[in-house]
């Protein structure tokens, strides 16, 4: 089990966690501007990288908070969790 | 044969202790293993193998052990299969059993298949389930395996014993109580942080047990540590499981007097020492199995740990130098040692054996064991150019024990588990700790080892019947067939011979049986690549896994305010999630059908009460509120006005239906939300997604008050006159309180809100007041109600009431491909919106399709009802739909243009009888005007 650093928390279990997918993803301000192709990308086009991941986790039997991870998907080591509003940290070497 | 020594072991002799072995008793000590106790009876012959029923004996002293399954029986339940007596300390009237033998041990008549062991090559089972013999399969091999294989029974009775678990935290935690752990643990503490040491064993001190010199020096070590308050020693707890940031794992055995058997410990250590030794390798001629053939080192810790000669006259096969300190420890207790056979053409400590009268053949091997049910003797032959012993010039030497010193597997499943990388180190003849992750150290041998002859070399001398895997029965000879047929990777050839793949993990076979396959294709071992070590190291107990998690304390129940009340009137209750619902209230002599329609019959006439406080309710409060739901669910929500409720959808992005509800506006900046039963935690999961990261401008806020509120449905044409009299501050008049009206209210005096909905298409409220005043309005409603007639119902009858009038049940008419359009319901969204999540998708073409599958309903033509999921057919054709729901008075299903069909005749599948022939009509079959509802 990973010990994941909620952003307001601190250090907390990872059974205390979701994974709620990739980060960044933003939502169209116009949905109706969008084509069926980029409405399709939106809804259904996820990176899958064996490496960083940029991904969203909500600490939902905590705070309750919304949060970003970088996070190895091989390794599983997370090089840094931040807020939405915090600048993206670098990809570690 | 063998036996006890006169003196000597760490056994304690004061303490005899008595247990019995297939149903005869024997003797043994405090400190006896179930094994070693059995070795000082004389009994080698202990179980019977996997496939083959070939009779085994005992080959290792520890985890390890592929041979020695016995079945524990601890009376009242407590029978336990599969136990590996090399880890059973003994203990006064233990009962053990042999197991997979019949009609006895010695006597055993499926060992005859073992004459016929070419009818199991390699990969039996895929070629028996994928070729012709496919029939024969089911007729003659299914009925003949079962018989004869698998291991011990399975318990017949609830486990009795209590489970534990435990989370810990340390600096350091070190795994294994050997010399290089016991340094490693005493150099932690002296730093000051909290050390926890483990060993599987029920006494620490590794090798060390072994060599008496060291008995002094391990008693100190041990004291040392126990002085130290901040040092935890956990013998018997076996680290099984090795995770990602050092989170590790335990399975301690306690088997305490007052029930309580085994703990989990859950460890998260900043650093973790590996200090898990080697296991010693087998060497694989013909016969390596027969009781009497023994890991060296093992008979060695036999003899010196506790006081066990495992044979008279041993006989040893020797490719690496520990084994010679094997064969002079036992003969310095009084056993004879016929010969040491060294495969190697001049080892460096043959001197020294010569020089204790031992015979050493230089360069020999094994071509066969003899004797039956134990050894009686080898044929010792000098080997031939490829490695393998010369059959033409063996000779025969009596022996009762016949000893294997193939060299050193570093122990490393732990740190392979935690994603540390094994490299192959060709000095050391093994795979070592290559990248260590960070926080994990590997000390003493299991770091690596003295190597003696490569393991390739002794592999490509093997025999083609040796066995590798002891427990699953794979040989040589499995091994080269595999590679014939073509499986060349070792991931392939494990799982086609099932090579290490027994729950020994592999221990004694893994190594070998790589090295079989690497000089079968000729090609160096890494080559060859390495299996993949997973978890349990050794094999745990579900109980330590489930801990007290178990029986009525498996997962949280929840229970209503009103369960009680329900309780004591008979209801028969369902699980709803972790919700339990009354389901319907029986009278004497009522089945569920009869209480259901009773039920419905008072609704319908008069006036039901249900529980609903099951509903999921979500406050949503701020100055946007409106504006967030309006975002959020289909529905217009900015032109609710105050002390009025609508239907509420809530979709997913991708325009399916994920949620239903009502979204009532109790002020300008306030809203009462509600979703279905089993929704409620989604629902709010994802509202709170949008607020924080798609909607964070703007202030509103969710909370849950599903607990909150009890809510009382009163359903029916008196529903009105029933609750009227009791409720204060609300006029409730047809005129002054319409369908979807709401308010806040005194009901019997208590503050609440009152809600004019329907879910059963009656005149309806929903009376909600704090969840602790629920059961006295409840009561005083109910006492009032029987002047009307009134019934409680369950959830049965509002599901046939509300399928009747065709409303539907997310999951039951939804299944995540389901649109508002598709149930008919387009409606419900509010037309002008610019934007609401999953309105986009919406418009995408698939689901502007018209023949998409939609609800209708389905009326019986021959009076039989189908059953819920039933495909609805044409003629041969294909699917075209499903019924969603079926009751006596009213059938739903999802079909194919639907809306467009009504009239038409459709079969619903039967799995008993012939096709039931339905009528398409509409969704609706009970007042489609809505008279009743607004009545």
């Amino acid at each position: 089990m990973l010990l994941i650093r909620c952003p307001w928390c601190g250090d907390r279990a990872e059974l205390e966690f979701r994974h709620c997918g990739e980060a960044h993803i933003v939502r169209p301000a116009d949905p109706s501007a969008q084509s069926d192709a980029e409405w399709a990308e939106y809804l259904y086009l996820r990176e899958n990288p064996r490496g960083w991941h940029r991904e969203r986790w909500r600490h939902i039997h905590g705070c309750g908070r919304f949060f970003n991870a970088l996070r190895h998907t091989g390794t599983d080591r997370f090089a840094a969790t931040y807020r939405a509003e915090d600048p993206r940290p670098e990809i570690p070497e | 044969m063998s036996g006890r020594l006169p003196a000597g072991g760490r056994i304690d002799r004061t303490r005899p202790l008595r247990f019995t072995f297939d149903g005869r008793g024997y003797t043994g000590y405090a400190g006896d293993t179930l094994a070693s106790a059995l070795l000082a009876n004389g009994v080698h012959l202990v179980g019977r193998s996997f496939k083959y029923h070939r009779p085994r004996g005992i080959l290792s002293a520890g985890s390890e052990e592929p041979n020695a399954l016995v079945e524990i029986d601890r009376g009242g339940g407590r029978r336990e299969p599969n136990v590996r007596a090399t880890m059973v300390p003994l203990v006064d009237g233990l009962v053990a059993r042999s197991q997979n033998r019949w009609p006895s041990l010695r006597l055993d008549l499926a060992s005859l298949a073992g004459l016929a062991a070419p009818l199991l090559p390699a990969g039996f089972y895929y070629k028996t389930f994928l070729g012709p013999g496919r029939e024969a399969w089911h007729r003659r091999w299914e009925p003949l395996i079962r018989r004869m294989a698998g291991l011990g029974r399975a318990p017949d009775a609830p486990d009795p014993d209590r489970y534990a678990n435990r989370y810990a935290h340390a600096e350091v935690l070190v795994i294994g109580a050997g010399p290089a752990g016991l340094d490693a643990a005493i150099a932690a503490a002296e730093q000051g942080g909290r050390v926890i040491l483990c060993d599987e064993q029920a006494e620490m001190g590794g090798s060390l047990l072994a060599d008496p010199a060291q008995w002094d020096r391990l008693a100190a070590m041990l004291a040392t540590l126990r002085a130290n308050p901040r040092v935890t020693l956990l013998p018997r707890t076996t680290a099984f499981h090795h995770g990602l940031q050092n989170f590790v794992s335990l399975a301690q055995v306690l088997d305490r007097p007052d029930g309580l058997r085994e703990r989990l410990w859950q460890v998260r250590a900043r650093r973790v020492v590996l200090a898990t030794g080697a296991i010693e390798r087998t060497i694989p001629f013909a016969g390596n199995d027969r009781p009497g053939v023994m890991l060296a080192d093992a008979a060695r810790t036999y003899a010196a740990r506790y006081g066990v000669l495992p044979g008279r006259r041993v006989v040893a096969s020797v490719a690496h130098d520990s084994g010679y300190d094997a064969a002079f420890t036992l003969q310095d207790a009084g056993e004879t040692v016929a010969a040491i056979l060294d495969l190697r053409a001049d080892p460096a400590r043959a001197a020294a054996a010569e020089a204790r009268g031992i015979t050493v053949l230089r360069g020999h091997g094994i071509v066969g064991t003899r004797g039956g049910l134990h050894v009686t003797g080898v044929r010792a032959a000098p080997l031939m150019e490829g490695g393998r012993p010369d059959p033409v010039r063996a000779r025969d030497i009596a022996c009762d024990l016949v000893l294997m010193a193939g060299g050193w597997t570093p122990t490393l499943h732990l740190l392979s588990q935690a994603r540390g990388r094994l490299r192959w180190d060709e000095a050391a003849d093994a795979f070592l700790p290559g990248d260590l992750p960070e926080g994990i150290t590997c000390v003493g041998s299991c770091a690596g080892t003295e190597a003696g002859l490569p393991i390739r070399a002794i592999a490509a001398g093997a025999a083609p019947g040796a066995f590798i895997d002891h427990q699953n029965d794979v040989t040589a000879k499995d091994i080269a067939l595999a590679l014939r047929e073509g499986f060349t990777s070792i991931e392939h050839v494990k799982r086609y011979t099932t090579n290490g793949m027994a729950t020994d993990q592999g221990k004694t076979s893994n190594m070998l049986g790589l090295a079989v396959a690497a000089a079968t294709l000729g090609r160096a071992l890494p080559e060859v690549g390495l299996t993949t070590f997973r978890p349990p190291y050794t094999p745990v107990t579900f109980g330590t896994l489930a801990g007290r998690a178990r029986g009525l304390d498996f997962e949280p129940i929840r229970r209503a305010p009103l369960h009680g009340w329900a309780e004591a009137q008979g209801a028969v209750f369902e699980p709803v999630g972790q919700w339990m619902r009354a389901r319907y209230f029986p009278r004497a002599g009522e089945d569920m059908h009869a209480a259901v329609a009773r039920e419905c019959r008072a609704v319908r006439a008069a006036v039901g009460m249900l529980d609903a406080s099951t509903l999921g309710k979500i406050e949503v409060t701020g100055p946007d509120a409106a504006e967030f739901l309006e975002r959020t669910y289909v529905n217009a929500v900015h032109s609710l006005k105050p002390g009025r409720s609508r239907y509420a959808l809530l979709l997913r992005e991708d325009g399916f239906v994920f949620d239903d509800g009502i979204i009532a506006r109790l002020a300008p900046d306030r809203f009462h939300v509600t979703t279905t039963t089993g929704g409620a935690a989604r629902v709010l999961h994802m509202l709170e997604d949008y607020r924080q990261t798609e909607f964070p401008e703007l202030r509103v806020w969710l909370t849950s008050t599903t607990e909150h509120w009890g809510v009382i449905a009163l359903q029916g044409p008196r529903a009105r006159d029933l609750l009227a009299p009791h409720v204060e501050g609300l006029d409730l008049s047809r005129e002054a309180f319409p369908h979807m009206a709401c308010g806040a209210a005194r009901i019997c005096g208590i503050p609440g809100l009152v809600f004019r909905a329907s879910f059963t298409g009656e005149l309806g409220f929903e009376v909600n007041v704090p969840a602790g005043h629920a059961p006295m309005v409840w009561e005083r409603l109910w006492q009032d109600g029987q002047r009307l007639g009134v019934v409680a119902y369950g959830t049965e009858a509002m599901h046939v009431l509300r399928a009747e009038k065709g409303y539907v049940i997310v999951g039951q008419e939804t299944d995540g491909t389901v649109t508002p359009d598709d149930l008919g319901y387009g409606w419900a969204i509010g037309k002008a919106k610019r934007d609401f999540v999953g309105k986009r998708s919406l418009a995408r073409p698939d689901m502007q399709r018209t023949d998409r599958l939609q609800l209708v309903g389905l009326k019986p033509r021959d009076g039989r009802v189908p059953d819920e999921g039933a495909q609805l057919v044409v003629g041969e054709g294909p699917s075209q739909g499903h019924v969603t729901s079926a009751y006596d008075v009213a059938v739903l299903g999802l079909l194919r243009a639907g809306r467009s069909r009504m009239g038409e005749t459709i079969l619903a599948t039967s799995l008993d009888g012939a096709p039931i022939p339905l009528e398409v009509v509409p969704p609706v079959f009970l007042d489609p005007k809505g008279e009743r509802l607004h009545g």
